[in-house]
């Protein structure tokens, strides 16, 4: 299974993380140095698996941003590192060409979009369509209430004028 | 954001903040706003409190504490409208993890939301149960959650989640599912239509079957069903093709959930898998796009898996075998990596080897591949695959790399060289040789275990002894040999080394020569070792050589009185047997055989193996002997480390360096490389110290400033490019009062120390660590010694390899009494930047106090023995740090210099007390009172009386700063400054300019 998502720039900010086993706080902290250091200190052309702790960190980097995602040794690497594709391309078509500065603005969208993508740290859903659809579909039930919310106080807004 | 300024502003600042310190200040400000608005606004509108919640999980992504404000997020989850309910399920499940009592109290409001009718809502609580949820959730939400999965009347949207949220209550409590009645719900979930739904519920499947795979038999068929419907008829709609792919990763989980079952009986089954096998075996080709070639070959590598797990006909295997072979010669690094993997677990099956073992060169060519996830695998697969045919070529091998070897990776490889070279020696002088060169080249990294086991060999075969002892003798050659080195080579040598008594350069006392130039430099442990060996050469030595009796006895009379019992005891003991003619030839006689026994090493090996957890992999290969090392400590990072005592590190507010990039709470320091530093120091401080155990109610506050007008080294100097963390002259004075902490650090390197004081002499330790992971180059140490202390620092090698620790001892004497203090001239290269600084060595002349108690009867005579200058004087001395009597007590007693209670009949008055130890004095008692003035505590009167008068006027001057320096005050007093460190460097524009390192961190 997959323990954690973590997406951390070249200059070591952390864009997104994701814990699906329990770390504490602290716990979270070290992880995070520990890994982007031995991550970003990396050369290209290296094989985009690192053996950490027990564990195997599956990542790729793409333009200033590496998706990292943590896993157990048996599991297959090449699946976990197309679930990292996977998802970048959903983020690709939901953003329109993503950057680093859609997710530093939009960090909750990249949350709901994961939680479309896994839960409990395996894959839920593998039809870039369907995520979309389910994405928009959410878009729309907030835009319906925030409406409403404005239609509302619009009309409390003409009666107590 | 769409609507939230707010959140988009204060991202923004956090954006713009110029270095850590800014965007800390930044955090810290909207963290007392969101806690001010929390308490004091007592209806937020939805709005206000969804920003808060959101810059509160911001806040926590950037890795700061959020310790307030759960409750709020998990009180949206209440809220009856989506967008507010949405906010408080993510932002909750982000920040709680199982553990948090905080989530028990949404159970019900979750399970509220997955029974309701609401799809949406239900989306939303089975997505943070599966994320978060624990046993509580498991035992309260399970059947509820199994209805959801297996409803008609659900949309795919939530089954989906169902199977996994489902899978995770598993997890959390494998009771929660009844597999007497699931079973058949399952196999119906594999029909599944829907690929999402049925992705999830293979998941599920993987979990359920590695549990119990018997309950689960009738799920077998149904994996084979979807391999075929996904591999040979693509059955899938178009929108679950990857890269033309059908689902890969539905592929892969159907793949693996079939290792689980041991075999697979069915022939007809049987039939139909090896034939959609054979197709992904053969039908895989290496393609340009590189997502279309890893899912294909993600599905390659879980078929090759399976059929090793199936362990299927050997025309099969061999063509997985072939595979593989291919694999580990391509470019690609993933492939070749995969490749070396595979093959490790190849080997586990039965008549394989001979055909790997034709891959022998191509895999020590990974083991020098640039990158290291490569070569441990090649590591793994070379000692997984070496026998007694191959073990010489591949020890060899290891041998040679572990000059190159990272520190990372060296106590394994050292370790499975050891292991190797015992199991399959061809011969046992070619193990002594191996072993030997591993103590040579890896001493820090041969564990006692290692060099025991040589000596037992050594003992237990006679042919082996000459030749043990001549290579032995020829390491002492060597001008710098690792101590591990000196314990063997002295050990073999004090047996066996009369066997080459014929030869050049191996008379007694000719081994005694070069075996003692060694003991200055040798640790505690060693000694006694060193002092048996010298015990048997006097007795072996044929004819009686006078000369070396009267050398080897000179050395045990000097450690007769040595504070180590073990060595005292053994000093004593030789010399009198010494003279005691047969009876010394009985009781050094010859060590008699050692008893077989196992390997303590393949034990150790062996008992890590069945420690290790019963996960997936490891339960297929249960069957057959596994030659997997574990030796990286598999240790969840879900243990809290033990908390580390680090006291002179707090303080340090620096962005820090690039390797520990990541926003970490204030002063933490990086544990990994700390506990390297630190661990020795922590264990072994001696227990007698009394200045360790006393100093702390000083603190760092009162630490005194200890340059007084004699001090005349200039140090600090400030051409330094780099940041000192922390600073200097505080960690120099913390160290004049205690033995062990650090000395200096920056971000490339940090200094520790640890002294050990015994009369007039003192043995320090520097430890310099390399905090990165690029090596540091041309480091330099020099002493500058003042006149009355004899230095001698054991050299350090030119280049500190990455993250690793080099150890450098220095030999302390003291000569006469004096208040200078010896300087450390230090320099290294990171990259092409020179880094130099020049540190005061903590050898100050407290060091060389003991503390000691007199009665009244002891005390008085003596001073009245000592009748005035200059063997007593007097000073008042003003200006005093207003110090209550017990402080100015403690203070004394922090530099050794005891107070003796009650002996002065005024109760203003202090006595105190302590022994000087120098070459020239001796050890010489020194008395001082301190008269003190109730109504004016910032005058005392000092009398300092010894039986030296450069002593007395030293320790009288010693005391007097330490009395009247104020830390922050004595800057002005002292002529020769100790410039503060500039901690603070603010990253300037130029800075950034020409440094990378500095334009990184200031990123951060």
């Amino acid at each position: 299974m997959i323990h954690f998502v973590l997406l951390v720039s070249r200059q070591g900010k952390v864009r997104l993380t994701k814990w699906y086993s329990p770390y504490a706080q602290k716990e979270r902290s070290k992880v995070i140095r520990e890994l982007s250091g031995v991550i970003l200190n990396r050369g290209p052309k290296l094989c985009n698996f690192v053996e950490w702790r027990g564990y195997k960190v599956v990542y790729k980097r793409y333009a200033s941003l590496y998706f990292c995602m943590c896993i157990d040794q048996e599991d297959n690497e090449l699946e976990v590192l197309e679930i990292i594709h996977h998802y970048v391309e959903i983020l690709d078509r939901y953003f329109g060409s993503v950057c680093e500065l859609d997710l530093i603005f939009n960090f909750h969208k990249a949350y709901y979009i994961l939680d479309e993508l896994l839960i409990a740290g395996e894959l839920q859903e593998s039809s870039k369509k369907t995520v979309a659809r389910i994405i928009s579909a959410q878009d729309q039930l907030v835009e319906a209430a925030k409406e409403e919310a404005s239609s509302i106080s619009n009309i409390i807004a003409q009666a107590t004028k | 954001m769409t609507g939230m300024r707010g959140l988009s502003v204060f991202i923004s600042d956090i954006r713009n903040c110029q270095n850590k310190e800014a965007e800390r200040l930044r955090v810290d400000k909207e963290l007392g706003n969101i806690r001010t608005c929390f308490k004091n606004e007592k209806v937020l509108t939805p709005y206000k409190k969804k920003k808060y919640v959101w810059k509160m999980l911001y806040i926590h992504m950037l890795g700061y504490d959020v310790d307030f404000g759960h409750m709020e997020a998990v009180s949206l989850i209440s809220a009856p409208k989506y967008p507010e309910k949405q906010v408080g399920y993510i932002v909750t499940s982000c920040l709680l993890n199982e553990n948090h009592d905080f989530l028990r109290l949404a159970i019900n409001t979750v399970r509220n939301d997955i029974i309701g009718r609401n799809e949406t809502f239900q989306c939303l609580a089975l997505t943070l149960v599966g994320n978060i949820g624990g046993r509580d959730f498991a035992e309260s939400l399970a059947p509820d959650v199994q209805k959801l999965l297996i409803s008609s009347s659900c949309r795919p949207l939530v089954r989906k989640k169902a199977a996994l949220c489902l899978l995770r209550l598993f997890r959390k409590n494998p009771d929660a599912i009844n597999a007497d009645g699931w079973a058949d719900r399952m196999a119906q979930l594999l029909d599944e239509r829907d690929l999402g739904v049925l992705t999830s519920s293979t998941s599920l499947l993987v979990s359920l079957v590695s549990n119990n795979h018997e309950a689960y038999s009738s799920c077998l068929p149904k994996c084979v069903k979807i391999l075929e419907r996904l591999a040979r008829n693509q059955d899938v709609p178009q929108e679950y093709t990857y890269y033309g792919i059908p689902s890969p990763w539905l592929q892969v989980k159907a793949m693996r959930a079939l290792q689980y079952f041991p075999t697979i009986e069915d022939p007809s089954t049987r039939k139909s898998l090896f034939e959609v096998l054979q197709r992904i075996l053969m039908g895989t080709d290496v393609v340009k796009n590189v997502n279309k070639n890893n899912a294909s070959h993600a599905v390659l590598f879980e078929a090759l898996s399976l059929v090793m797990h199936l362990d299927a006909e050997k025309e099969m295997m061999s063509q997985c075998v072939a595979l593989l072979g291919k694999f580990i010669s391509v470019r690609e690094p993933n492939i070749r990596y995969l490749g070396l993997e595979n093959m490790t677990r190849m080997l586990m099956v039965t008549d394989v080897q001979d055909i790997i073992k034709k891959h022998q060169s191509q895999i020590i060519t990974s083991l020098k591949d640039p990158d290291i996830s490569i070569r441990r695998r090649a590591l793994d697969l070379l000692y997984g695959m070496c026998d007694v045919s191959n073990a010489k070529d591949i020890v060899e091998e290891l041998l040679q790399y572990l000059s190159t070897a990272e520190f990372s990776m060296r106590e394994e490889l050292s370790l499975k060289a050891a292991i190797l070279a015992e199991k399959f020696a061809p011969d046992l002088s070619w193990y002594v040789d191996v072993i030997l060169q591993l103590i040579d080249k890896a001493g820090d990294f041969v564990s006692d275990d290692i060099w025991f086991r040589v000596v037992q060999f050594v003992t237990n075969n006679e042919d082996l002894q000459p030749y043990a002892a001549s290579k032995a003798r020829e390491y002492l050659d060597k001008t710098a040999i690792h101590e591990t080195m000196v314990k063997v080579s002295a050990y073999i040598l004090g047996e066996y080394g009369h066997l080459l008594a014929r030869q050049p350069g191996c008379s007694a006392s000719e081994l005694f020569n070069i075996l003692h130039e060694k003991l200055p430099r040798v640790s505690t442990p060693t000694i006694p070792i060193l002092l048996s060996t010298y015990a048997k050469l006097l007795m072996h030595a044929q004819p009686p050589d006078p000369e070396l009796e009267k050398k080897i006895w000179a050395v045990f009379k000097k450690y007769e009185s040595c504070i180590d019992v073990e060595i005292q005891q053994r000093a004593v003991e030789y010399f009198e047997l010494s003279k005691k003619g047969a009876a010394f030839m009985d009781v050094l006689a010859e060590m008699p055989k050692f008893p077989e026994r196992q390997s303590s090493l393949i034990k150790k090996a062996e008992e890590v193996e069945d420690t290790a957890d019963q996960s997936a992999i490891k339960l297929r290969a249960q069957q057959q002997p596994s030659n997997a090392l574990v030796l990286a400590d598999p240790q969840p990072v879900s243990g809290a480390p033990p908390p580390l005592k680090v006291p002179s590190v707090s303080g340090s507010t620096n962005p820090e360096s690039v390797a520990r990039s990541l926003p970490q709470p204030n002063g933490t320091p990086s544990p990994d490389l700390l506990s390297d530093l630190l661990g020795p120091l922590a264990i072994e401080a001696s227990p007698g110290d009394v200045s360790t155990e006393q100093h702390g109610p000083i603190g760092a506050e009162g630490v005194p400033e200890e340059v007084g007008g004699s001090a005349i080294v200039p140090v600090e100097e400030q051409t330094n490019t780099v940041e000192v963390i922390g600073n200097i002259a505080e960690r120099f004075h913390a160290l004049c009062l205690k033995d062990s902490g650090v000395l200096y650090e920056d971000p490339y390197i940090q200094i520790g120390i640890k002294a050990e004081w015994r009369g007039h002499q003192g043995r320090l330790v520097l430890f310099l660590g390399n905090k990165n992971t690029s090596p540091l180059t041309s480091v330099q140490t020099l002493i500058l010694p003042p006149a009355h202390l004899r230095l001698e620092l054991s050299p350090v090698p030119d280049t500190i390899p990455p993250r690793a620790q080099v150890q450098s001892p220095l030999e302390v004497m003291n000569i006469r009494p004096s208040r200078d203090v010896a300087v450390l001239d230090f320099s290294y290269m990171f990259g092409t930047k020179l880094v130099s600084a020049k540190l005061r060595i903590p050898a100050t002349l407290n060091k060389f106090l003991q503390p000691i108690q007199l009665t009244s009867e002891e005390f008085f005579p003596q001073w009245r023995s000592l009748s005035g200058p200059p063997l007593k004087l007097q000073e008042v001395v003003r200006g005093v740090r207003p110090l209550a009597l017990p402080e100015m007590a403690t203070l004394f007693n922090s530099f050794r210099v005891t107070i003796c209670p009650g002996l002065d009949p005024n109760p203003n008055n202090l006595v105190a007390s302590s022994t000087f130890y120098s070459e020239s004095t001796g050890a010489m008692i020194c008395l001082a009172r301190i008269e003190t003035d109730p109504a004016d505590r910032t005058q005392l009167r000092l009398t300092v009386g010894s039986g030296d008068p450069t002593l007395t006027f030293e320790l009288k001057e010693f005391i007097k700063e330490q009395l009247i320096t104020i830390p922050m005050g004595s800057r002005a007093l002292v002529p020769a400054p100790t410039p503060a460190p500039p901690v603070a460097q603010p990253l300037s524009p130029a800075a950034l300019a020409d440094d990378p390192g500095a334009l990184l961190a200031g990123l951060l």
